[in-house]
């Protein structure tokens, strides 16, 4: 599913909103997140997720070419955490830790 | 370091678009429930300009109880994953989308 895809399933949900409204939603949603990260807040939607930014240390990478080492600047990398409830549907409604056989009892 | 909610995007949705703060709540709500039942179907969802939410298949793997050292083995799972766009990961170090594409 794409973006504008998402659109046009909303816009078939909501007949009284006009597309361009839907349209602003949608993107308002993105942005807003996108802001937060930038500034370096969080953001925390409940049985679906976690957005935040990690920072990378600055290292000194190579150039796979030719094997010189070149300085790589620190930088923010953003993150997305699962939420449990979300977690669980896309695994089939199973909880997809490890937990799988229990250690034997008083071995 | 803020953390924000639902509510703070609700609160955006409201001030942008001029939905009524209930409306803008629902409206939320079924964007979040939209990607959610398509990663549940499985499918992938592509934000331009944000990033793409996927569904990966783990194949089953040994593995080990960290305080009992125990072997247990760790079925086969679906799990999501989400790789940022370009323009996010610029955003988030503070570059414009020109400087991104410099990089790159």
């Amino acid at each position: 599913m794409t973006k504008s895809e998402l659109i046009a399933h909303l816009a078939a949900e909501n007949p009284h909103l006009r597309q361009p409204d839907i349209e602003l939603i949608v993107a308002t949603i993105f942005e807003e997140i996108t802001a937060a990260l930038a500034r370096g807040d969080r953001v925390e939607l409940r049985g679906f997720g976690a957005f935040s930014a990690k920072q990378r240390d600055a290292r000194t990478g190579r150039n796979p070419r030719t094997g010189a080492a070149v300085p790589v600047e620190g930088k923010a990398v953003p993150y997305f955490k699962p939420g449990k409830e979300l977690r669980e549907r896309v695994n089939g409604g199973q909880i997809p830790t490890a937990r799988t056989a229990r250690a034997p009892a008083n071995p | 370091m803020n953390t924000l909610t639902r509510a703070n995007l609700a609160e955006a949705i409201y001030s942008q678009v001029g939905l009524s703060r209930n409306e803008s709540a629902a409206l939320l709500e079924s964007v979040l429930e939209r990607v959610a039942s398509a990663l549940e179907a499985g499918e992938p969802v592509k934000i331009s300009a944000f990033g793409t939410f996927m569904v990966r298949q783990k194949g089953q793997r040994v593995g080990r109880n960290p305080k009992t050292g125990v072997e247990v083995p760790i079925l086969p799972r679906r799990v999501l994953s989400f790789r940022p766009s370009q323009v996010l990961k610029a955003r988030i170090n503070g570059q414009t989308e020109s400087e991104a594409a410099d990089q790159a």
